[in-house]
């Protein structure tokens, strides 16, 4: 018996049509299947590398290495502040423009221009080649012929996309559909105080979205964070959503969240109870000026709302928590078993050490779960290699699950050729 | 030399936990026994409500040596807290060879 109202389908993916048989992880699991997703999702969709505070003036740049699209970009702010985004390569002879020490680490910067490595030459912040080492040798060369490889860059809610694809000119807030258009004017331009955590995590880069769009296995997996009475509930009460919302390949979940503050302080560890923060954020929320919650939170519009988690398709999810800050998930795919998971917590400025210390015990919980998960998801990859068993059933629960897979053999599908139909853009027959 | 304010002398055998980054708070842990956490715990943890009114006097951004010392040393007892209070053990169970890193935090 639910505990909280669900569609009159009866289930939630009923409601979105997306099945309920078993499902094949034969797509987490082959090589072969990767390379079609490196070209058909990662070099054919809005990819969200990084904030605009990480561009603060005028020659600001990071480079983003982006090896499931196999390339690696530069991105940065011009001469006339505007965000661009170039192909991290040199126009001469292709070494890579922007690195330091290691080719394959990404680095950060101010310049006034790039200059290569290898033999000298130079661009402007508008990527227009500047000049030419010994520039007579060549034969009738043009340096404006030879400006920095574009890509195409914009900005929604100050995150900053590229879309490697030259052809879709879908622009970003539309491929961002109804869910980005609902978190519109959320102020995440003043959580400033960012933590950022990365791990090199041995499954498929789908796996991990699995783990965290359902919330099914938190009471299990992590039984052993909460103290034994609390843990003890948790698990005899499982996990139900407030709500779900799927518009074409993103969807989000809403999540009760009575933990910050709890309504009893036994249910808690000593240390939260003196600072007064754990996993759902700091108990004393700070003001961010929001008299009213974007219209995409919160959607079951439910007193207990805590938490809602956003995935846009392929790799980047928000959390945005009702207790004001921000947690948001990158997933790079670096081969069909293995990527990086980015982990970044986003904060308001702490005013004095005691914030501080409250926003620290947040961050170490986040790491205390994160470790379980990843060493979870290595456990999964191998045994579905084995393909002992190749069909798995998913509930109700896990229906974001359905929606990822089922989007990128859409994209996969549409790739490989025109005989096959284009991906339908599910949302609610509401 | 004393390493941490004059008010936390109490503290003074405990200053190797006054570590200004996360990745090395959470290296040091992992390289201690429980009774060494359970040791540092007790002895912070009774400090920690004193300690952290007593920081609210500064300005995050401009502290003296001794009170950001202090506060790391708290951001510590933050790291010790799981394996102290839940596990029994310095390690996140079933973590295996598993790391998560921070690549970016701001500064104390």
């Amino acid at each position: 018996m639910p505990h909280f109202t669900k569609p009159a389908e009866g289930s939630w993916t009923e409601h979105y049509g997306l099945g309920t048989g078993p499902i094949s992880y034969e797509d987490s699991i082959s090589p072969a299947h990767y390379e079609l997703e490196r070209d058909a999702i990662f070099r054919r969709t809005w990819l969200n590398v990084g904030r605009v505070e990480q561009l603060p003036k005028r020659g600001s740049y990071f480079t983003k290495e982006l090896d499931a699209a196999r390339t690696s970009v530069v991105v940065l702010r011009d001469s006339e502040e505007q965000v661009r985004a170039f192909h991290n390569i040199c126009r001469h002879r292709g070494n890579k423009l922007v690195w330091n020490d290691y080719p394959w680490e990404e680095t950060s910067g101010v310049c006034r221009q790039f200059t290569c490595k290898y033999h000298g030459w130079r661009y402007n912040l508008q990527g227009e080649c500047t000049f030419v080492q010994q520039e007579d040798e060549f034969f009738d060369l043009d340096k404006s012929d030879y400006g920095l490889a574009p890509v195409r860059a914009e900005v929604w809610e100050g995150f900053i996309f590229v879309n490697l694809d030259k052809e879709d000119t879908t622009p970003l807030h539309e491929y961002l559909g109804e869910l980005g258009a609902g978190l519109a004017g959320y102020p995440f331009d003043k959580l400033t105080e960012v933590h950022r955590y990365r791990s090199e995590v041995k499954s498929n880069w789908k796996l991990y979205i699995d783990a965290f769009t359902e919330f099914y296995h938190a009471p299990v997996l992590h039984a052993k964070q909460a103290v034994a009475d609390e843990s003890r509930k948790l698990q005899q009460h499982g996990y139900e959503a407030l709500a779900y919302k799927i518009d074409g390949p993103h969807g989000m979940v809403s999540s009760w969240g009575g933990m910050s503050p709890p309504k009893d302080l036994n249910m808690v560890k000593p240390i939260e109870r003196v600072l007064r923060s754990g996993l759902f954020g700091p108990w004393d929320v700070p003001d961010l000026g929001l008299d009213e919650l974007p219209p995409g939170l919160n959607p079951a519009q439910h007193p207990a709302w805590g938490m809602d988690s956003f995935l846009f398709f392929p790799n980047f999810m928000i959390l945005v928590w009702k207790t004001n800050w921000v947690l948001t998930y990158h997933y790079w795919p670096t081969s069909y078993n293995t990527h990086i998971f980015e982990g970044t917590l986003y904060f308001a400025p702490p005013k004095n050490a005691r914030e501080r210390l409250a926003q620290e015990m947040a961050v170490v919980t986040f790491k205390e779960y994160g470790l379980q998960d990843s060493n979870t998801l290595e456990a999964t990859q191998t045994m579905l290699e084995s393909r002992a068993v190749t069909e798995f059933p998913l509930n109700d629960q896990e229906i974001l699950l359905r929606l990822l897979h089922k989007t990128a053999h859409d994209y996969v599908e549409e790739y490989q050729g025109p005989k096959r139909e284009t991906p339908v853009r599910v949302s609610a027959a509401s | 030399m004393s390493l941490l304010p004059a008010e936390f002398a109490d503290l003074e055998p405990f200053a190797e936990w006054a570590i200004p980054t996360e990745r090395a708070r959470y290296e040091k842990r992992l390289s201690k026994t429980m009774d060494e956490l359970q040791g540092f715990y007790d002895a912070a943890f009774a400090r920690l409500d004193a300690g952290t009114s007593y920081l609210e006097q500064y300005d995050l951004n401009d502290m003296p040596d001794e009170a950001k010392r202090l506060v790391w040393l708290f951001c510590s007892l933050v790291t010790v807290s799981f394996p102290v209070e839940v596990w029994r053990q310095p390690k996140v169970p079933d973590s295996g060879s598993t790391a998560l890193e921070a690549v970016a935090e701001p500064a104390v």
